[in-house]
């Protein structure tokens, strides 16, 4: 079998042992080749398990910069023994094995079509180091260096990133290096270096910044002025709170107090986060939680309750495989409807759908003012694989001119002036109220906030009309919603298309590489990237202009297609769904596949001869 | 209940307090409980010690859950903002506002079936945290609202309106705060305002978290022989601690009251305020824990209700404390104070490339 060949367009995928401190030296792996100027999209694939059990990480190399899961693997680093045999098989023929041949392991554990690149890994950290936990750890830092040789990746580029890692550890520094060129050496001593797969230095990553969701929406809570953050530990979401106390420690104490100008509580359950983001919302301060599903099923009762009483919430969803406990490492778009009519009752919400880091910190903030604004909860539909792995995204921006929209705030003066104050008077005809924040007026503007039905005023009743009268108000809110959004971002085929595709959040990346693919293969498809809920009247208009629009989504039962018959009246026949929710991130392939099945049933006659 | 709106007017003699205020400026909406409710009588205690302790009514904050006792913040301090959340979770809410604004005064008011059944976890959380509050559990033993069941402060063996007999052991939930490190807790009754008010007024100088748990009879449901939280079993079974004589606190007067004898015990607490406690209960100290949490369980197991002020920390801790939090309000806070800018969001990109 010819051995692969490609330059900048591959995929390594690492096959390690949760908890043996390879996580970082795949990283640095990753990270080198950026340095490169090559893009690249790393990814974790985790267990729910600290120690023990087996991890991936994959990495693909992109010239293109196609950032989204190719699928398939052109060199595996198989290091876990447990996973080998499936390991092995994933493997694309023409492919490439690296292992530890300390052990001598029988023919049959390989194939015949891939090439096999041994390295004694374990034979050269016991004859160099004594230590049982350096042996570990530096065997990840010796095969980082062998694949420096086998991939043409730069080791002054590794050597680089661990001098900024280890700055004034000189002793870390240097074991380090040591144990690369360990590796290295050995590697263009005993094995054919470079293999096919190689790295050529490039140009293609410019400003862009590497960065994982989590903290990227955490920045994004700092930025858009968050004091009061209420969580309570859950995968994939605990690092964004984590991330937030960073952040804040680093930017919110007061230098001449020493005094925090944030307050992170870790909350005995979800029920208690969501309870004291209400409670903060309802006080005047910027509040968030952060969360995934079955957090979202736990708070339900209160998200109810700031729809009903109005109060700016804002919620992370970083998404993950439900129901139930489901997958809790693997990633899904599947909270959308439980998130869009969260509680009982006539309820609807705001959603925000960040495509990547960039808009992790984006709408993070503004969901903040949204929220304010809107005084309703807002939630931001973020999920594991833009949540948990690092990717290359746009440079965060900030706008100073710009202040923070903290809505309709009744105060002090305007009462004292003798504005008339109704708690829920609909004065300026958007359906948005004015608020006081308690302790605003001794004699004016306090009201009674609750969860029952009452009228304009604030006060208690049950009467049909004033019932009535309010719903319709929040009914009229939420289309100010509609035009307060981001809108939808619209990617249009450079020939006419006859198929449009919708698609959101992390599904971006594959969806714009399925888009050249399927242009190339003779399928030019407009692509409308869906960034919020309410639909502005764009999405519907994009629905209406194509015979066919597939919605693209990591869901089993296509919930965001169900949105869009339920709430904007998009004719269903329309929309064919294109639905990925094994756990894995969507692949362009995958959409590929998909829509060429699909194209092909609606007796379009692709203008090249589809090949797959 | 009474459907007739008192006037607004009222009499000229009617007292003002230092700030200028009548009894009546702390009055809310005209209560919609059963008429002889113990809710009620709390309600007039809290107005009262507002007024005796010259606080602003707009800054009180009234928080609460679902329930009988959850309405009453709706008919006191009409001036006030007031949230009726959601049931047993109004700790949750009263934390996340006491933490937007450490300026108010927050004042939680729940009932047993809102704190020891459905809200346990966040009655415990609460206490642990040591939010700066007056927490007041309004306690008949019944559900009210849905009539009669018995709540999961009903005591073993006490007997429904409907005979039915109470199999489960009983919550105690001043046992509870005082376990779960709440630096101020004490139990009344409602039917004892001379014994409730000052206790009110000494939760609301405390500056940490206090609890109050105050025995209040459901006329409706649980006033009748076989229960242990009507009128007539509470009196018949009171054991008061303490009484505390009189409070001082600086800017103000010694209010005196002749009280019985017995011994006076001075507690200095953080603020410089000073409680004296009248010793009802000999070697009763309400400065040790410990001592609190036996002294509750002995007599509790003799049928008794021991009331007063339990247990206090002259120096407690609150979560603001624990949490290092700056002086000023959150919700007071500008994009200024909040916001890191353009230029350390540039040096952040620069470190991620």
């Amino acid at each position: 079998m010819k051995p692969l060949e490609a330059v900048n367009d591959f995929v390594v995928k690492f096959a390690n042992v949760n908890g043996s401190g390879s996580a970082s030296a795949n990283e640095l792996f990753a990270r080198s080749i950026l340095r490169m100027g090559v893009p690249v999209s790393p990814r974790n694939i985790f267990p729910s398990n600290i120690q023990g059990l087996p991890t991936w990480y994959e990495v693909r190399v992109t010239e293109k910069g196609y950032l989204g899961r190719r699928g398939g693997v052109d060199l595996m680093v198989a290091m876990n023994p447990q996973t080998w045999d499936k390991d092995i098989k994933e493997i694309e023929p023409g492919g490439y094995v690296f292992y530890d041949s300390t052990r001598a392991l029988p023919k049959s554990k390989f194939r015949e079509d891939i090439h096999v690149l041994g390295m004694p890994l374990t034979e050269i950290c016991n004859s160099t180091y004594t230590d049982p936990r350096q042996r570990q750890l530096f065997k990840n830092i010796i095969y980082l260096g062998a694949l420096s040789a086998l991939l043409d990746v730069d080791p002054k580029a590794i050597e680089q990133l661990f001098s900024e890692q280890y700055k004034g550890k000189e002793k870390l520094l240097d074991s380090n290096v040591k144990a690369l060129y360990l590796g290295r050496d050995h590697a263009l001593e005993h094995l054919q270096c470079p293999i096919g797969l190689r790295v050529r230095p490039s140009d293609n990553v410019g400003d862009r910044i590497f960065i994982d969701g989590n903290s990227a929406a955490a920045l994004g809570a700092v930025y858009g002025g968050a004091s009061v953050c209420a969580w309570y530990p859950i995968t994939p979401s605990s690092s964004l709170a984590e991330s937030f106390q960073s952040y804040c420690k680093r930017f919110r104490v007061d230098k001449e107090t020493g005094k925090n100008r944030f307050a992170i509580v870790q909350a005995e359950d979800e029920l208690a986060s969501i309870g004291i983001v209400v409670g903060a919302g309802w006080n005047g301060a910027r509040a968030f939680t952060a969360t995934s599903g079955p957090g979202i099923s736990l708070m339900s009762e209160f998200i109810g309750l700031a729809y009903f009483a109005e109060i700016p919430v804002t919620i992370i969803d970083v998404q993950r495989g439900g129901p139930s406990t489901g997958m809790p490492t693997r990633t899904q778009q599947s909270d959308v409807l439980a998130c869009a009519y969260a509680s009982h009752g006539d309820t609807k919400h705001v959603l925000l759908f960040p495509e990547d880091p960039k808009e992790c910190f984006d709408f993070s903030a503004q969901a903040l003012d949204l929220a304010e604004r809107l005084q309703t909860p807002v939630f931001v539909m973020t999920d594991l694989d833009i949540g948990m792995n690092t990717r290359l995204c746009q440079p965060f921006e900030w706008d100073e001119e710009q202040a923070y929209d903290r809505g309709k705030l009744m105060t002090y003066e305007r009462l004292e002036a003798g504005a008339d104050f109704g708690r829920y008077l609909d004065v300026d005809g958007d359906g948005i109220p004015y608020r006081t924040l308690p302790g605003t007026h001794p004699s004016k503007g306090g009201y009674f906030t609750r969860g029952t039905t009452k009228d304009r005023f604030a006060r208690y009743s049950e009467a049909g009309p004033d019932y009535v009268d309010n719903m319709q108000r929040l009914q009229r809110k939420f289309e100010t919603a509609k035009t307060l959004v981001p809108k939808p971002v619209l990617h249009s085929s450079s020939q006419p298309a006859r198929f449009g595709a919708i698609f959101y959040g992390s599904t971006s990346p594959a969806m714009l590489e399925a888009m050249d693919l399927l242009a190339e293969r003779g399928i030019p498809v407009n692509a409308l990237r869906v960034r919020a809920f309410p639909f502005a009247d764009e999405v519907v208009d994009f629905c209406n202009s194509h015979p066919w629009v597939f919605v693209v989504e990591q869901n089993r039962d296509a919930q965001l297609k169900t949105l869009l018959v339920n709430d904007s009246n998009v004719n269903q026949s329309r929309l064919i769904p294109v639905l990925h929710y094994d756990g894995t991130p969507i692949t362009a392939r995958f959409i590929v596949d998909e829509i060429v099945r699909h194209a092909a049933v609606h007796s379009v006659v692709p203008i090249k001869k589809v090949v797959s | 209940m009474t459907y007739i709106a008192k006037p607004k007017l009222h009499h000229p003699t009617l007292p003002a307090n230092k700030i200028g205020f009548t009894r009546r400026d702390y009055e809310g909406k005209i209560s919609t409980l059963c008429a002889g409710c113990g809710h009620d009588s709390i309600s007039a205690a809290i107005i009262q010690a507002c007024w005796e302790l010259d606080i602003e009514p707009h800054r009180v904050a009234k928080l609460s859950g679902i329930g009988c006792s959850s309405k009453t913040p709706d008919y006191f301090l009409g001036n006030s903002h007031g949230f009726n959340s959601v049931h047993g979770r109004m700790p949750s809410v009263l934390t996340g506002a006491n933490l937007a604004n450490r300026d108010l005064i927050y004042l939680g008011v729940s009932g047993d079936g809102d704190s020891a059944s459905i809200g346990i976890g966040q009655f415990a959380h609460v206490m642990r945290r040591g939010v700066n509050m007056v927490y007041i559990v309004e306690n008949n033993g019944v559900y009210g609202l849905t009539k009669g069941q018995f709540s999961a402060t009903a005591d073993q063996g006490s007997k429904s309106k409907r005979g039915v007999v109470n199999s489960d052991s009983p919550v105690d939930l001043a046992a509870l705060a005082l376990q779960l490190g709440a630096t101020f807790v004490g139990r009344s009754f409602s039917g004892d305002k001379g014994q409730l008010v000052p206790l009110i007024k000494a939760a609301i100088v405390h500056p940490g978290a206090a609890f109050l748990d105050v025995i209040s009879p459901c006329v409706a449901f649980n006033n009748h022989t076989g229960s242990t939280r009507s009128y007539e079993y509470v009196r018949e079974h009171n054991e008061p601690v303490n009484r505390i004589d009189f409070d001082y606190w600086p800017k103000r007067e010694e209010i005196t009251v002749e009280y019985p004898e017995g011994e006076v015990v001075s507690v200095t607490q953080h603020d410089g305020s000073v409680l004296r406690l009248r010793k009802l209960a000999k070697n009763y100290d309400a400065h040790d824990r410990i001592t609190a949490m036996n002294y509750i369980q002995q007599h509790q197991a003799k049928g008794e209700v021991v009331t007063g002020l339990l247990y206090v920390d002259p120096d407690p801790e609150d979560l603001h404390r624990h949490l290092n939090t700056a002086d000023a309000p959150f919700n007071a806070l500008s994009a200024g104070d909040l916001c890191p800018g353009s230029a350390a969001l540039e040096k952040i990109n620069a470190s991620l490339r």
